[in-house]
């Protein structure tokens, strides 16, 4: 039963951070149609900005409280991470709007395999390191949870309600709804399509800066070519719970943060990405929309 | 064309790929006017409503709205302008509830005077209060229809497009509505420009009337001259009046 629960946890550890990069996958989809296959670098590029801030942090600041660094980091990393979004949306995205489909998403890929070639060449082949930020573990019961896990749960539910209240309760929110369900008609209502755009991608960009932040501290490393697995596996996680939609991606992300850690634990840790893999072909074939994914009702 | 037009569209071509469905119109709507356009299926009635919003772009020609040229202005600066439209098909966002499809309406204001102007529309179309909570996509046809001109009327315009504002609504719901514009032209002074199937209800409303054939406007006048008119009784008026 201890066993159970540990795994329970650890599985809601990489759940949360899949569910935050889950979000900008979905809402990317959601608003333009587009699987920007880009993201899983943007967030390996925020775990790198992180990075670096901390380098920067501790060699210019002798010793800088962990929660402190561990903050301006985030906030960092947001702000620049979506600074790349942004660009990357204006300058390879947007001028294929309304071109043929298949143009934008070829265009990811290839944004993708530039993003990563770049921070390769940038920052070197080999993992990059940092020592650990957090190590205070918590035992209860025979079940041990880690202080890292505590933040990064913590700081996903936090960020989670933000952005349900942007999203659901705010102007900001209604226009990217809106967007998102007919853009011709937001535009004659005057909202401004393109820019609801770019900031769509800038609040993806920001929850996956976070999910690289946590990321890099409950690791402990990064590389280049982290963007890839978990990218997928957020991907995955966004056609689990439904594309489109942002609860169905936080869903979809737990779900496959449980089935990775359960299958780790019970069967064969080297099957754990095949078993999160089926998973989502069988659910798919019963629930071809996902779970929470739009249930077709509407009137035309 | 007269020279101190609300709305002035001069010569206007637009394109779908390579087919013409506007061929160089000319209709202009001066403050304060209810103007009509009427036209059988497929004449370019709603592709002219839109091309005032620059979606689809014109071609050719000019549209000038209050002494400002918006022919290559994006749709949303137009639409800042104070034109809304409640567009063909009633493009209610379907997954928003009634009110926020009102309160989309009046983005432009912030919903400043939202409140306020919710209540004037809620007393047009009292089925709409009752239905605030439901999703716009589970209305019913004429509903959508009521929310689409309700979400219209929320952005305060200056002119107000309205393309088969009657499409799908009960005959005491279209005179309900008919009377409603004719009571926002005359107290607040709202200028018209609506497209109708209904043409006689649309030009016995209209202090003016265009009618529009294949892409071309072949016929204009006050609402009373074309309801007289015989070929316009023969083509659109006889034998369905209402
Ligand atoms: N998106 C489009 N692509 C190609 N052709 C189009 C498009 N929209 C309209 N058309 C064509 O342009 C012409 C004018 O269409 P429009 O919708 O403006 O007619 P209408 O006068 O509003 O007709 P109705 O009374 O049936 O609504 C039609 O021949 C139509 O088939
Ligand atoms: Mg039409």
């Amino acid at each position: 039963m201890e066993y159970f629960i540990q795994q329970l946890i650890n599985g809601l550890t990489l759940g949360s951070i899949y569910g935050l990069i889950a979000i900008g996958y979905t809402m990317v989809y959601g608003i333009i149609g587009m699987i920007n296959f880009a993201h899983g670098d943007v967030f390996m590029i925020g775990a790198f900005i992180a990075l670096i801030v901390f380098l920067v942090l501790t060699t210019v600041f002798y010793s800088i409280p962990v929660a402190l660094a561990l903050l301006i980091m985030m906030i960092v990393a947001m702000l620049l991470t979506s600074l790349y979004n942004w660009t990357i949306e204006k300058v390879a995205y947007r001028p294929l709007r309304g071109s043929f489909r298949l143009a934008p998403l070829i265009t990811a890929i290839g944004m993708s395999i530039a993003l990563s070639n770049f921070v390769q060449v940038a920052q070197g082949p080999r993992n990059k390191p940092i020592p650990p930020l957090v190590g205070r573990v918590y035992e209860i019961g025979g079940v041990v949870i880690s202080l890292k896990q505590i933040i990064i749960v913590a700081v996903t539910a936090v960020l989670l309600t933000l952005f349900w209240y942007l999203v659901n309760k705010t102007a900001l929110g209604r226009a990217q709804r809106a967007c998102e369900q007919d853009r011709k008609m937001a535009a004659l209502l005057g909202i401004d399509v393109d820019r609801t755009i770019s900031i769509t991608f800038i609040m993806g960009a920001s929850l996956a800066a976070v999910a690289g932040t946590l990321f890099l501290m409950y690791y402990g490393v990064i590389v280049f070519s982290d963007g890839f697995v978990p990218g997928v596996k957020a991907f995955t996680a966004a056609v689990l719970g439904g594309i489109g939609s942002i609860p169905g991606a936080v869903l979809g992300g737990l779900l496959i943060g449980f089935i990775e850690s359960m299958w780790s634990a019970y069967f064969s840790i080297d099957y754990k990405d095949v078993a999160a893999f089926s998973i989502l072909a069988i659910v798919l074939i019963f629930m071809p929309s996902g779970i929470l994914g739009r249930p077709e009702v509407e009137k035309v | 064309m007269a020279p101190n037009a609300l709305l002035d569209v001069r010569n206007v071509e637009t394109y779908y790929g390579n087919i013409r469905a506007l061929n160089g119109v000319d209709v202009s709507v001066n403050q304060g006017e209810i103007v009509a356009l009427i036209g059988a299926n497929g004449a370019g009635k709603s592709t002219l409503m839109m091309t005032i919003f620059g979606s689809p772009r014109a071609r050719s020609g000019q549209i000038v709205f209050d002494g400002t040229d918006i022919t290559q202005m994006p749709t949303h600066e137009i639409a800042r302008l104070r034109i809304a439209q409640s567009p063909e098909g009633r493009r209610i966002f379907p997954r928003m509830t009634v009110l926020e499809n009102l309160q989309m309406g009046a983005s432009l204001d912030k919903l400043k005077f939202f409140d306020e102007d919710v209540e004037k529309v809620f007393t047009l179309f009292p089925r709409l209060k009752e239905r605030i909570n439901q999703r716009g996509g589970t209305l019913s046809g004429g509903e959508q229809q009521m929310l689409s001109i309700g979400r219209a009327l929320m952005a305060r315009p200056r002119l107000l497009l309205l393309d088969e504002p009657s499409l799908g609504l009960a005959p005491l719901i279209v005179k309900g509505i008919f009377d409603a514009i004719r009571e926002l032209n005359r107290t607040q002074g709202l200028t018209v420009f609506l497209v109708e199937q209904n043409a006689f209800g649309a030009l016995k409303l209209a202090t003016r009337g265009y009618v529009m054939v294949n892409g071309s406007v072949t016929m204009s006048g006050t609402g009373k001259d074309l309801l007289a008119d015989p070929e316009v009784r023969a083509a659109y008026l006889e034998g369905g009046r209402h």
